[in-house]
């Protein structure tokens, strides 16, 4: 299967999945999955073990980038816990600055999408600005369960 | 009646006189430190890096090039009660810069500060004692060339019984052992290296092991996870019984170089510091750990 169709297929699959998840809590890990889903094919084409497609990379970026906006929108007050949800207590103490982050990570994702290059030279660049913000946010507001 | 009483106060003191001499800080005998080559700094900014000194060392709220700055300050929260990490940098006065390399080494070793005072096992010594004296050589040599801060240590807030420093050479004698915490008797030289980094200098047992009453670390329940000691959640399991169990090495490996998991989630907590650290150590130093976490034994969850 090209990389391409099979991102569109993990798309709709996903969109599929979000319609019935009711639960703020389900679905922004749902939204996280998707963003994780999308790293995994950017750093398969990095390391070359997928053939590089410059298409699908800008559109593994942008779907990055439009699931964090959505991200952000998925922490309403009365969603702190519940179905297995790893987010951190502070995400409701500190909004500004887990909102900035979200921003951060949108905006990292989009201008990488804007800049995806003909040859997987600096894609690996691109992979390292945008995957630093996980690990920062994951770092103060994530939380593992189990 | 009497009598009786009177050989119950002697044996009292007894007990006493014996539990003092057991209590007393035991420094490093004069000839470990027999044929040292002169330390490489360089060197020593790996073992650094290995040992993660600015988890707890740099200042809270430090970044970026401010971490090397080991003005202390962190509060770890304990069962026990609050310690501050203390002010370890290059200074004189403030900081270990007066500090002879002798002192330096009991302080990692033997839990000894320069006072000749038992030292708090918060201060992870219990795994840094596996370090070498060699290693431990270049780690001083490279925390001089860092810069000082007057910043003045903190100091505890613990209460009573545990603000009495002589009491831990008790604590001391159950849990401070310099031999390896698995045996891997046979092990190849990629696994043995993985066994010094992960039991000595990483000190990842002393998050991922579960601890009994006292503090102390469960070894037989080794690398099996337990409750997150900062809050609410928990430290995974990193034995092959554990969620990793379905991760190769190769992606044990990547985890600790790129902070992605197989199924590209990201590190999160306290571990993205030591994955920061162990992304910038020679790719063979994260195969090694992945290998040593491949041959030990698997546990079920220690939380
Ligand atoms: C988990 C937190 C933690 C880490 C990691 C850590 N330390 Fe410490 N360290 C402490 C605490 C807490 C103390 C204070 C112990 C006490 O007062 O008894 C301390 C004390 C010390 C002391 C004695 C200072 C004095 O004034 O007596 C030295 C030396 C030291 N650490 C060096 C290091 C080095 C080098 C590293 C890295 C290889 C390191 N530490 C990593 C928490 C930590
Ligand atoms: C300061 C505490 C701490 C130390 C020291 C530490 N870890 Fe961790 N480790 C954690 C936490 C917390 C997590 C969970 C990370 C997260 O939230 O994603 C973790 C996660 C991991 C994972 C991923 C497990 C999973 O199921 O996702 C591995 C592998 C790991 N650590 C290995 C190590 C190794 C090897 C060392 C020593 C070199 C080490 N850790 C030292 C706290 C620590
Ligand atoms: C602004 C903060 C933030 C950023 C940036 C962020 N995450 Fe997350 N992530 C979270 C939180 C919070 C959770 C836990 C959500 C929950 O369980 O309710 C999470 C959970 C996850 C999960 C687990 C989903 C599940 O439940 O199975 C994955 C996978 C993940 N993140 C991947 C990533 C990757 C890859 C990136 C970078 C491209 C990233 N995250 C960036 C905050 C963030």
């Amino acid at each position: 299967m090209k990389p391409g169709i099979a991102l569109i297929l993990a798309a709709s699959m996903t969109a599929a999945t979000v319609a019935y998840a009711a639960e703020p809590q389900e679905e922004r890990q749902m939204t996280m999955k998707q963003i994780g889903g999308a790293m995994g094919s950017l750093a398969k084409m990095a390391k070359g073990e997928a053939e590089y497609d410059a298409a699908a990379a800008r559109q593994a970026f942008t779907t990055i980038s439009e699931s964090a906006e959505k991200f952000g929108q998925q922490f309403p007050e009365g969603s702190e816990t519940g179905f297995d949800t790893e987010a951190h207590p502070d995400i409701w103490t500190n909004r500004d600055d887990f909102d900035a982050r979200v921003a951060k990570l949108k905006a990292d994702a989009a201008a990488a999408a804007d800049s995806v290059g003909e040859d997987a030279s600096d894609l690996g660049q691109k992979l390292g600005m945008v995957g630093q913000n996980c690990g920062s946010c994951h770092e103060t507001y994530r939380l593992k369960n189990s | 009646m009497r009598k009786f009483i009177g050989s119950l106060i002697v044996l009292a003191v007894v007990a006493a006189v014996i539990l003092w001499f057991l209590s007393a800080p035991s420094p490093l005998p004069q000839s470990a430190f027999d044929g040292l080559a002169d330390p490489d700094a360089e060197r020593g900014r790996q073992v650094f890096l290995a040992g993660g000194c600015t988890s707890c060392h740099a200042a809270p709220d430090a970044e970026g090039d401010d971490k090397l700055i080991l003005s202390g300050g962190l509060a770890i929260e304990s069962d026990f009660g609050v310690f501050h990490a203390p002010n370890i940098s290059s200074d004189p006065d403030a900081g270990i810069g007066g500090w002879s390399f002798p002192e330096f080494a009991n302080a990692m070793k033997a839990g000894v500060g320069a006072r000749g005072e038992h030292l708090y096992p918060s201060f992870p010594y219990t795994s840094y004692t596996r370090m070498t004296v060699a290693d431990l050589n270049d780690l001083f040599a490279y925390l001089q060339t860092l810069p000082a801060s007057s910043e003045a240590s903190l100091g505890h807030d613990l209460p009573f019984p545990f603000n009495i420093r002589r009491g831990l050479g008790l604590w001391k004698l159950l849990y401070l052992k310099d031999g390896p915490v698995v045996d891997l008797a046979g092990a190849d030289e990629q696994v043995a290296r993985g066994q010094y980094l992960v039991e000595g200098p990483g000190h990842c047992g002393e998050c991922h092991t579960p601890r009994d009453l006292i503090g102390g670390l469960k070894r037989a329940a080794w690398l099996s996870g337990g409750p997150n000691p900062d809050g609410p959640g928990i430290i995974p399991n990193i034995t092959p019984d554990g969620g990793v169990s379905s991760w190769s090495a190769a992606d044990i490996a990547y985890y600790l170089e790129s902070g992605f998991t197989p199924d590209f989630d990201s590190v999160g907590g306290s571990m993205v510091a030591v994955q920061k650290n162990f992304a910038e150590l020679p790719a063979t130093d994260r195969e090694a750990v992945a290998a040593y976490l491949k041959a030990i034994p698997g546990h079920p969850n220690g939380y």
